[in-house]
């Protein structure tokens, strides 16, 4: 909608998966030989290979803890939550707030491909290609205002039909922020399908935030309110263990987790025996967002 | 015949070595899902936390024999070195999968031992189990007389790591690992016997 370039390539342009795999064995290989650390930044676009996991593995393995703390329990009870009609409630420093029908949100969204890595906080990483819209359009939509500094994000919390949102795992709704300029971010989808499909629920049906430079958990699911403040909105697992969590959360290899380190990843999908593999700077994508923390100690803004 | 003397009678009747043999099997039975899919799609952590939390099940049932037998009469003392040893088992089938499977890199492991402190405090209860394993033979418990019995007091210790250990990795507030430790502390309570003399002045 915004006269941008839209990415027209599909998961199917990717290279195949056999062929993927061959290159995988050599990189297996290299590690092997401990080249692990050295590793070239050639390489390490190749170790960061964007073939999509399948179906299967993106939609039985989640983290949704408003469905438990398994990582089956999403898939499991997903069932059990009804997502028509849905409504985004977009308020704070914006022209036009108000309740956002889902269905009109779309009918004004160009929906495209986006085929991102995706890093959770717990060391394990897919490659998802999602369908969605980039946040700024869904922000123009309402129209940001001149103090509008962060963007505050709400998922939906119905414990009658959310089993997981019945125990005090944390304190609900769950709900997480970026800055303006991450909201703003060419990157930053709201997405709407994987695999050309509609979002299953476990995965955040039917529109959830995806910021792939980030820990999975930034990427909030079944967003239900999206706010514009001028002050840095509280975020879910930062109020749960701040020592842990911060406001920031960029994927960084070289900032531990208190309890594991960063420095490296299992891909799903290796089965028993899946050998680790490095984890990148903000995810692989540096080139696209180091310029949006410039002069930060990323250290002290984990 | 009561109920208890019934069920005391069939339990000694039952020979230690297929109970063994039967209490390893789900340890088998998950590696083989596994390897064949069965966990998941991310198999390593799902195996690695199901032989954490079969070891410590055996654990607290080693735990509840004592109590069994001094509150209800139940007698299974006859299963107590088998339900430790096959513990002991579980904990290094666990250990093994963390290093080989899931952590990889040796000088990490090192790091994760020193660093991190969930893992520090399993390690603890690790090392605590190893010499009770190690002695539980006839041979050990004649050898070391009363010392034998002071020394398996560490199985307190390193079940309570355990349940520490469990409590420490989750991520948020997880009632699973807090009931695991509350009926460690329930078992151990069971032991503290009040001084007869002090109750009777």
């Amino acid at each position: 909608m915004a006269g941008r370039w839209i990415n027209k390539l599909t998961h199917a342009d990717v290279t195949p998966e056999a062929a993927f795999l061959n290159r995988r064995q050599i990189i297996a290989g290299a590690a092997g030989l401990g080249l692990g650390t050295m590793i070239s930044p050639a390489m390490a676009q190749e170790a960061g290979d964007l073939t999509p996991n399948t179906w299967e593995e993106i939609t039985q393995y989640n983290n949704y803890y408003e469905f438990g703390t398994g990582k089956e329990d999403p898939a499991k009870y997903a069932d059990q939550l009804t997502i028509a009609p849905w409504t985004v409630k977009i308020d704070g420093l914006v022209d036009r707030p108000g309740d956002y029908a889902f269905d009109e949100i779309m009918s004004q969204m160009t929906v495209e491909e986006r085929i991102y890595r995706f890093r959770c906080v717990e060391a394990w990483s897919m490659v998802v290609p999602w369908n969605g819209f980039e946040l700024a359009d869904l922000l123009a939509l309402a129209g940001v205002q001149e103090g509008g500094k962060y963007v505050a994000f709400e998922t939906l919390h119905r414990p009658e039909e959310m089993p997981g949102a019945r125990y005090p795992v944390l304190d609900w709704p769950y709900v997480e922020g970026l800055r303006l300029d991450e909201a703003l971010h060419p990157l930053t989808i709201m997405a709407t399908g994987i695999y050309g499909r509609d979002i299953p629920i476990q995965n955040g049906a039917p529109l959830r935030l995806v910021v792939p430079w980030k820990y999975g958990f930034k990427s909030i699911k079944s967003v239900v309110r999206i706010t514009v403040t001028d002050d840095e909105p509280p975020t879910s697992w930062n109020k749960a263990n701040a020592s842990e969590y911060g406001f920031y959360s960029n994927v960084n290899p070289t900032v531990d987790h208190p309890r594991w380190t960063q420095a490296s990843e299992r891909p799903i999908g290796g089965g028993l025996f899946a050998k680790r593999q490095p984890t990148l700077m903000f995810n692989g994508y540096e080139t696209e967002v180091a310029a949006l923390y410039e002069g930060m100690d990323l250290k002290a803004n984990f | 015949m009561t109920l208890v003397d019934r069920f005391n009678a069939a339990a000694r009747s039952v020979p230690t070595a297929p109970v063994y043999a039967l209490a390893v099997l789900p340890g088998v039975w998950f590696f083989y899902l596994g390897l064949t899919g069965g966990l998941g799609v991310e198999p390593i952590k799902a195996l690695e936390h199901k032989l954490g939390e079969l070891a410590l099940q055996f654990l607290v049932a080693g735990l509840a024999v004592t109590p069994l037998r001094r509150q209800l009469g139940v007698n299974l003392l006859k299963f107590r070195r088998m339900l430790g040893l096959v513990a002991f088992f579980y904990v290094v089938a666990h250990l093994l999968v963390w290093l080989v499977l899931d952590v990889q890199l040796l000088g990490q492991i090192w790091a994760d031992i020193l660093k991190r402190p969930y893992i520090t405090v399993g390690m603890v209860g690790f090392l605590l189990l190893v010499p009770l394993a190690l002695t539980s033979n006839n041979w050990s418990v004649r050898k070391l007389g009363p010392t034998w019995r002071k020394l398996h007091k560490l199985t307190y210790g390193a079940v309570l790591l355990g349940a520490l250990h469990y409590v420490m990795l989750v991520k948020g507030f997880q009632i699973e690992p807090l009931m695991y430790l509350a009926t460690i502390l329930a078992l151990l309570a069971l032991r503290v016997r009040i001084p007869l003399r002090k109750a009777a002045a």
